[in-house]
């Protein structure tokens, strides 16, 4: 028995001195660590590859951009010192900020932002569109380049300073020159941060340190503009895939932010006296819901706008947001609080009008054949949405034949143009980050080129006219009044349904302050007290 | 013996084609597109496309498999879809932690349960045999999950004893790794102890009966002697069976007890995988899960023969 009481305790002794030893180590260190965790982990470190988010947010730590957004949407310089347009409007001369150096201590170039526009401009839908715009872009000398247009183009700098994925992110020139359709293997930037290579560890954490040579803007931080003055030494991404572990580890102090818990488990954090929730972007997110116009019954515009007219955007934020401080009705595509947000008349998508649903379905000659309905159940803010669709459009008097299956699944699923008795599909819903889907151009779902569009491959060459013009656009009243139109002929033809805003605040430690509000969860200028 | 070793070692290589083929048709017969995920929810058709080019998964099933083979009998098992990274490499990251967690479970199991199945059995129809095999069947009711979270909000969130998640690496410091692997070896541990523990009574139990048994008691030994020498060591033979049997259930147990506890092991890559249809690391990590598996049995077999001198191969 003695002897059983002696080794316990001298186990315990052990335990617990190695254990102190190890937080005595850290604190004598005396650095400012920062224990993030985001929603999803991070696999991809090429911003340019993906446009999944956390790649993108990777993007921010370590890259910078030539523009940016602030917190009211506007776009400033930001690697960008001063830029000119010529009378024209067809000839844009871009300057660099003095001391801009790679994470390598060589100085950034103008070729350097050159070949990363061009490489970001092969992938990205609203660089795609810039690029067919562009005749070239020439180094005038190490620090100023030109962008030549074909004619004026509106969005050239709401291009450069695109918020959200794919983001124009500045590499050297040899990384920036790999193919688009290869993943990039250098993480050398220019960004505020540092990737630590050494000490990351996929499906673990991954590892940025502060750029030391790093040189903010002299302007207050604002939104993904301004000065970025990191605060702390070190911001590790800790890959926590479980919700209910992220809360019962931000409890405990192991983590000081996570980017976004899930609504269901706000509540605990709430009445936690140690965590608190930040609003962090206050554009928040869209529900959508897509339709297949290359099938039936959706070939039909009748049938899509009978499917229109049977949403209630409350009962699928009800369904999945839940508490109505988190969620906004609005029948605005293009986010309501944004300059391009209009609010549709006649209460579209907000309030049903099954009568006139089920008249289109007559006169379309509905069959009663079931739609087809993706559902996919692993992404939790999305597993509600279908089962309501559902209900709604069977009230409209459609057949609706629901198919559960996960995300991936359903991704590739949606990428298939065959009728849905083949492996096809009819409807789908997903989200957009508000940032993506801002204006005509950023916002694919507008996109009516047919094969070329997004999932649901729209045909309109009407869209299209109305969406050229917006881009050319440089006086910004009448893109404004363009904008207007585009959405004006999204619902004409019923092209797809925009379901509902909501917000999700983040939660960090009650000793973590300068959480900017910006469309995408920044780590400079947060501070760990 | 020698020969027998090697015919074994040598079955491996059937196991291990069937493995092989079974886990590449499913993947790519099963719907799922790594070139979707990659490309995100932003992405265009065509852009799906190009990616699918690149990873060369626009080719014939038979060529992907031929090239696959070809790579894997040349020692490489590939590049992961999405990390930028050889398999090898992510599998030998991975590895520590998974095989920490079925190392401390194991022991933990093996020291609780082996004595508490004696007890049980020594104390046939007594409370204690029944709080035993009661103990026993709640261990397999209760999901790995609800005793991670029962754990995780008692000694972690409630009394903060012990960290929520994470993983510290032995060689990076041993208190904390220790730290760490407390409650998720508990969480695993259970099942596994009421499995063990089952079989130990049952075992003994049989054994008890036994005119050996009658004998040494006879002959004046002690309880303790009895039990631990001639009881247990001829009941050896099914309890390190269920051990083996057990491999398995370790292995699937690691996947959830990893995700619950935010470990960093070979689990969590594995669900990971599944989910992003990362092909080359699906494959491999089952390919070795085969491996590991047919080995373990194989050791299994070989202390047979410690145990019972009869057993020889």
């Amino acid at each position: 028995m003695t002897k059983t009481t002696i080794n316990r305790r001298t186990f315990g002794i052990l335990s617990t001195g190695a254990i102190v030893s190890a937080a005595a180590t850290a604190r004598a260190q005396g650095k400012k660590v920062v224990r993030f965790v985001q929603n999803g982990n991070l696999t991809i470190l090429d911003p340019i590859w993906t446009t999944a988010y956390v790649t993108r947010n990777h993007g921010y730590f370590i890259y910078d951009t030539l523009f940016a957004i602030d917190e009211h949407n506007a776009v400033k310089p930001q690697m960008v010192d001063k830029y000119e347009v010529s009378a024209d409007k067809t000839l844009w001369t871009f300057t660099l900020r003095d001391g801009l150096e790679w994470h390598d201590g060589k100085p950034v170039t103008s070729d350097d932002c050159i070949a990363s526009v061009k490489r970001w401009g092969a992938r990205d839908t609203m660089g795609q569109k810039l690029m067919d715009f562009v005749k070239e872009m020439k180094a005038v000398n190490a620090k100023t380049f030109t962008m030549q247009l074909k004619e004026p183009y509106g969005l050239v700098l709401d291009s450069l300073g695109k918020p959200s994925s794919n983001v124009p992110f500045m590499m050297p020139k040899a990384v920036a020159e790999t193919d688009p359709f290869k993943q990039i293997g250098s993480q050398i930037g220019s960004g505020p941060f540092i990737y630590v290579n050494a000490e990351s560890k996929p499906g673990e954490k991954h590892v940025y340190i502060k750029n030391p040579k790093y040189k903010p803007r002299s302007d207050p931080p604002s939104g993904l503009a301004g000065g970025k003055i990191v605060k702390v030494d070190r911001v590790e991404v800790v890959e926590m895939p479980d919700p209910q572990q992220q809360v019962n580890a931000i409890i405990a102090g192991e983590i000081d932010l996570i980017e976004q818990p899930p609504h269901d488990l706000l509540p605990v954090l709430k009445t936690d006296k140690g965590v608190q929730l930040v609003n962090w972007n206050p554009l928040g997110q869209q529900f959508i819901f897509r339709m297949n116009w290359t099938q039936p019954p959706f070939n039909n515009p009748k049938m899509r706008m009978a499917a229109l007219l049977c949403v209630r955007q409350e009962d699928y934020l009800k369904a999945t947001v839940g508490s109505p401080e988190y969620y906004k009705v609005s029948s605005a595509a293009f986010v309501s609080g944004t300059p391009n947000a209009f609010e549709a008349p006649n209460d579209f998508l907000i309030k049903p009008n099954y009568e006139k649903a089920k008249q289109l379905l007559k006169e379309a000659g509905y069959d009663g054949t079931p739609v087809v309905l993706m559902q996919s159940t692993t992404l939790p803010v999305l597993t509600n949405m279908a089962p309501v669709t559902k209900s709604l459009l069977e009230q409209g008097g459609f057949k609706v034949d629901m198919q559960s299956m996960d995300w991936q699944t359903l991704v590739t699923r949606r990428t298939k143009k065959d009728p849905p008795s083949q492996g096809g599909w009819n409807i789908f819903h997903t989200f957009s980050v508000a940032a993506d889907i801002l204006n005509p151009i950023s916002c694919s779902y507008m996109a009516a080129n047919g094969d070329k569009a997004w999932f649901g491959w729209p045909n309109d060459p009407e869209m299209e006219k109305l969406r050229d013009s917006y881009s050319k656009e440089t006086d910004p009243a009448k893109a404004k009044e363009l904008a207007h139109a585009v959405q004006n002929r999204a619902i004409e033809t019923a092209q797809y349904g925009w379901v509902g805003q909501w917000y999700g605040p983040g939660a960090a430690r009650k000793n973590i302050t300068g959480w900017l509000k910006a469309p995408v969860p920044v780590m400079w200028n947060i501070d760990k007290a | 013996m020698i020969d027998f070793i090697a015919r074994r070692l040598v079955s491996i290589v059937p196991v291990l084609a069937v493995v092989a083929i079974f886990v590449f048709l499913m993947l790519r017969l099963t719907p799922g597109d790594p070139a979707a995920v990659i490309a995100g929810d932003n992405a265009t058709s065509d852009q799906i496309a190009d990616i699918r080019a690149k990873l060369g998964l626009d080719l014939p099933i038979w060529q992907q498999f031929a090239i696959w083979i070809g790579d894997m009998l040349h020692g490489n098992f590939g590049e992961s879809f999405f990390f930028k990274k050889t398999v090898a490499s992510l599998i030998a990251q991975r590895i520590e932690p998974t095989l920490a967690l079925a190392i401390c479970t194991l022991i933990l199991a093996v020291v609780i349960a082996v004595p508490l199945g004696v007890i049980a059995a020594y104390r046939h129809g007594t409370a204690v045999d029944r709080i035993v095999m009661g103990f026993s069947v709640l261990g397999f009711s209760v999901p790995v999950f609800v005793i991670g979270y029962c754990l995780i909000y008692v000694f972690a969130i409630y009394l903060g004893w012990l960290p929520v998640q994470g993983y510290t690496r032995i060689g990076v410091d041993f208190g904390g790794f220790l730290e760490h692997m407390i409650l998720p070896s508990v969480s695993l541990a259970v099942i596994y102890i009421a499995l063990i523990a089952r079989i130990t009574r049952a075992s003994v139990l049989e054994v008890l009966n036994e005119d050996y048994i009658r004998t040494a008691r006879a002959k004046g030994l002690s309880n303790r002697v009895v039990l631990m020498r001639h009881a247990l060591r001829n009941a050896a033979v099914p309890i390190l069976t269920v051990i083996g049997i057990g491999v398995a259930l370790l292995i699937g147990g690691a996947v959830v007890t990893e995700s619950v506890y935010g470990l960093p092991g070979l689990g969590r890559l594995t669900v990971e995988a599944v989910l992003s249809r990362d092909f080359p690391t699906i494959q491999a990590v089952i390919l070795m899960f085969s491996v590991v598996y047919v080995l373990i049995n194989l050791l299994i077999d070989i202390a047979y023969t410690l145990f019972d001198p009869r057993i020889r191969y």
